[in-house]
């Protein structure tokens, strides 16, 4: 995959310019791809470790598959990440959009796409909530995203009566997991294509600069003229309806919605942002370094697990690899400021 | 002077360098039992240094300190100004704004207790203090509640509960309160109860070091007054024994008769240039009722003392910090100011380059290309694919016709020196064409060949016909690029330079004098309204 801004790309303005001391030299090259390559050297070691387990078709397919509501999940995330606003709602949003789905078409008797529909649009309500209330209500977005975030889980067990519903639409299902491309379930794609689309997003639309100018400099934003309150109302409604999006191929990855699964999707979204922000484009949150990321955390999970791990293990694993990530993310941040001169 | 009483402080030949500039260069002062003592300079003349070093901030490069008699070792340990009896109240004065009086006064006293808390006995203790004083302060006020001067008393009544205890501790009397601008953000009546409080302080046995800009306050409530210039000590002089122009003398290091001529000669090379700007009836605390009009190809100077509010035109001007009211006209159109956002002044032609580059001004960590273009990202495919080689390359071009080096358009900016930053900054704006261009500071944390790059590139975009405005206390600077310098003291206009008069000389003078000459101003008016 190719990065727009490389260093060849910039033309050459002045041939007798000094030579180029760019920050994306060799060392930059290490830190760029030390995460895929961490994620291969996981992979060989499960593959000698447990051949007859890991390295086996229905294992690759399953792992794939499962992860791509993760991934989804956490390409949500990054939107408001990248604008400056952290959002510990989705996850929950994420549940709420399954179970709602779940609901209307299995209890309420609805067909599966205005289910779908409705389920994805109520997402995007609570992402408006949060923006007005982190803008134009000025409070701090963790507080405004941990409050809708704990009332979401409310309303979701309330709306499912505390139990997980099953037996949703076949159509859903089929879309989601049975479909498959060589050999592995069609929501692995949806993945994919989420994430191409939102690096597209990043790198090559004047909306993604707007967006990286925003998170890092919300005054500089103002003052160049950038709508800074729409800009981050548009993130975390995006961010929700992403999650919303997401929440249904929960609901067609099992068939059903369980609506206590919340939480176990907030941490690894995060763990995963943040470990995706140490590759690709170091420092920076996007989309392919967040791909390596979910799944390198995801190889790791379940090689221990064949392993003989038990299954506290993925706490552990998630818990430990976001405070090493955003460490490392704050050493990577680190070694680009150090690099300006000696004038403020 | 060879009194009987150790000084309170002793300082001789106080020197320091900062990379080879001498910022102190022998300085002598001394500070009597009970005197307050003034300190007087411009900007840059010394005197933040040499507080700096008696507070422990700075070490030096030579000089000898007395404290009391006794020598001290220079530099001076971080608790070692607190032990000797030195505290220092600065402008901000360094409250919790949303705390109380009493958790104020007594914070650090609480901190150190490990039983319970009684509140009763520490208001009892606060109004001791605030008695001890002649203070009159509730302690169960919030300090953001309370007047401005009441701020400043409880951080002096602070500072010297501070002195007291190091006092008691090693037995040393005296103690020395620097109070570093204390009165520019107070209220004209007000600063007489402050004087009382410095006299009070005085009377019980301590010092006071009195860093201001205005003289007339200086002259009012000093016994002595130290000036310096270029790191130098001018002068030591007794206050009932200058007056006002004497020191403006000092100050500047010129005879002020040479700086009189008030024969105004020839129009500034502007003054034919039709009308560009008018601003009428600006308010923006402190500014009131402000109007000034600027001329196409003009470069206007706004200036003043610390606590003028010149600071805030440029800013009230663009939207970045909205008035209470005001209206801009320029070029024919008007914008009530209040309304007037940074996004709508960029295509009415109004650009702002704020003096806080790293929190205003850019985005340090992204390329310079994604600086440059913030403004302009339309340009470059609005909802489609994002030109990015044009984006480079116009950076690029910029780049080369503002000499911003090293010549890269992908390095964040941040690789590159204060000069190129602001240079780059400088592109940024004008290539979205405005029509009137306002600055803040523009070479601050700029080296000097930049510097004068910068001034030739305001100059110039002045010549193409636009109206520059450029909010500066560096009045070097002010001398070098503006046509006009408008003085500001106390939120209004009170001294206006032109043509031949728009030298650094007269600039320092007039802001020296602007207090009085706000006052001069004030009072007739006062008189009619009554």
């Amino acid at each position: 995959m190719s990065i727009s801004t490389t260093p060849t790309d910039a033309p050459a303005a002045d041939p007798s310019a000094p030579p180029r001391s760019h920050p994306r030299g060799g060392g930059d090259l290490v830190r760029r791809f030390a995460l895929p390559v961490a994620w291969i050297g996981l992979i060989v070691l499960f593959t000698v470790l447990r051949p007859d387990t890991f390295a086996t078709s229905a294992n690759w397919a399953s792992m794939l598959s499962t992860q791509a509501v993760f991934l989804i999940l956490t390409l949500g995330l990054l939107i408001p990440l990248t604008t400056g606003d952290i959002d510990l709602s989705l996850a929950y949003t994420l549940t709420f959009s399954s179970v709602l789905v779940a609901v209307l078409n299995v209890e309420q008797g609805w067909p599966i796409v205005p289910a779908i529909v409705v389920a994805v649009l109520a997402s995007g309500c609570i992402g408006l909530v949060n923006g007005l209330a982190s803008t134009v209500g000025r409070i701090d977005p963790i507080i405004v995203t941990l409050g809708t975030g704990t009332f979401t889980f409310g309303l979701t067990l309330m709306i499912a009566k505390q139990t997980t519903i099953s037996g949703v639409s076949d159509g859903l299902v089929k879309w989601t997991v049975e479909q498959s491309v060589l050999g592995i379930p069609i929501e692995f794609f949806y993945a994919l294509a989420a994430t191409a689309v939102l690096w597209y997003v990043f790198e090559f639309t004047a909306l993604g600069r707007r967006m990286l100018i925003v998170g890092r400099g919300r005054s500089v934003a103002r003052l160049s003229g950038l709508r800074v309150d729409r800009v981050r109302i548009g993130a975390l409604v995006a961010a929700a309806l992403i999650a919303g999006v997401a929440g249904v191929l929960y609901a067609g990855t099992s068939g059903s919605a369980d609506p206590t699964s919340g939480p176990s999707f907030l941490l690894p979204a995060f763990a995963g942002a943040f470990l995706g922000a140490t590759a690709i484009l170091p420092g920076r949150f996007n989309a392919w370094g967040t791909l390596i990321a979910t799944y390198f955390l995801a190889t790791g999970i379940t090689g221990l697990q064949l392993m003989g791990a038990a299954a506290y293990v993925q706490q552990l694993f998630y818990g430990a690899a976001l405070v090493i990530a955003v460490g490392l993310s704050q050493l990577a941040s680190r070694g680009s400021e150090s690099i300006a001169g000696p004038q403020s | 002077m060879t009194s009987p009483v150790p000084a309170c402080i002793r300082l001789t030949g106080l020197t320091k360098r900062f990379s080879g500039v001498l910022a102190l260069d022998g300085v002598d002062l001394e500070v009597a039992p009970g005197e307050i003592h003034g300190l007087l300079g411009e900007n840059g003349s010394g005197k933040s240094t040499l507080i700096k070093v008696l507070a422990g901030f700075h070490g030096t490069d030579g000089g000898r300190l007395e404290v009391a008699g006794t020598p001290v070792p220079l530099p001076l340990a971080p608790d070692a100004p607190k032990r000797l009896g030195l505290e220092f109240v600065h402008q901000d004065l360094g409250l919790i704004e949303s705390l109380s009086v009493v958790e104020n006064l007594r914070a650090g006293e609480m901190a150190g207790r490990r039983m319970r808390i009684s509140w009763a006995d520490e208001r009892r203790r606060a109004n001791e203090v605030f008695a001890r004083y002649g203070i009159s302060l509730d302690p169960r006020a919030v300090v953001s509640d309370v007047r401005p001067v009441q701020r400043a008393q409880l951080a002096i009544a602070r500072a010297m509960e501070g002195m007291r205890k190091s006092r008691e501790q090693e037995g040393r009397p005296g103690g020395l309160l620097v109070l570093d601008e204390p009165t520019v953000f107070l209220p004209r009546e007000e600063v007489e109860q402050l004087f009382a409080l410095m006299r009070e302080v005085a009377a019980s046995g301590a010092s006071v070091l009195f860093v201001s800009h205005d003289i007339d306050e200086v002259l009012r409530v000093t016994d002595r007054v130290t000036v310096l210039r270029d790191g130098r000590l001018v002068a030591t002089v007794r206050s009932a024994e200058t007056d006002h122009d004497a020191l403006v003398e000092r100050i500047i290091g010129r005879r002020l008769e040479a700086l009189m001529p008030a024969a105004h000669s020839g129009a500034s090379p502007a003054a034919g240039a039709a009308l560009l700007a008018g601003v009428t009836g600006l308010r923006a605390d402190p500014l009131v009722d402000v109007d000034l009009e600027v001329r196409a190809g003009e470069v206007l100077g706004v200036t003043g003392l610390l606590g003028s509010g010149f600071e805030r035109l440029p800013y009230a001007l663009c939207g970045a910090d909205p008035p209470e009211a005001g209206q801009l006209v320029l070029d024919g159109s008007s914008f009530a100011l209040p309304e007037l956002t940074p996004g709508r002044a960029t295509p009415a032609g109004i650009a702002l380059i704020p003096a806080d580059r790293k929190n205003d001004g850019a985005v340090p960590s992204l390329s310079v290309t994604d600086n440059v273009t913030m403004p302009v990202l339309r340009r470059y495919g609005h909802r489609a694919r994002l030109r990015r080689r044009a984006m480079t390359e116009a950076t690029a071009k910029l780049m080369d016709r503002y000499d911003v080096r090293p010549r890269d358009p992908e390095l964040p900016l941040s690789s590159l020196s204060g000069g190129n930053q602001q240079k780059a900054l400088i592109a940024k704006w004008l290539q979205t064409e405005p029509r009137l261009l306002l600055l803040h500071e523009p070479t601050q944390g700029v080296d000097i060949g930049a510097r004068g790059q910068i001034f030739d590139v305001i100059r110039a975009s002045a010549d193409d016909g636009r109206s520059v405005i450029c909010a500066s206390a560096d009045h070097e600077q002010l001398a070098a690029i503006c046509d006009r310098v408008l003085v500001f003291a106390r939120g209004a206009v009170v001294a206006e330079l032109t043509g031949t008069d728009v030298t650094k000389d007269r600039i320092t003078e007039r802001c020296l004098s602007s207090v009085t000459l706000a006052e001069a101003i004030a009072e007739p008016a006062v008189a009619v309204h009554t």
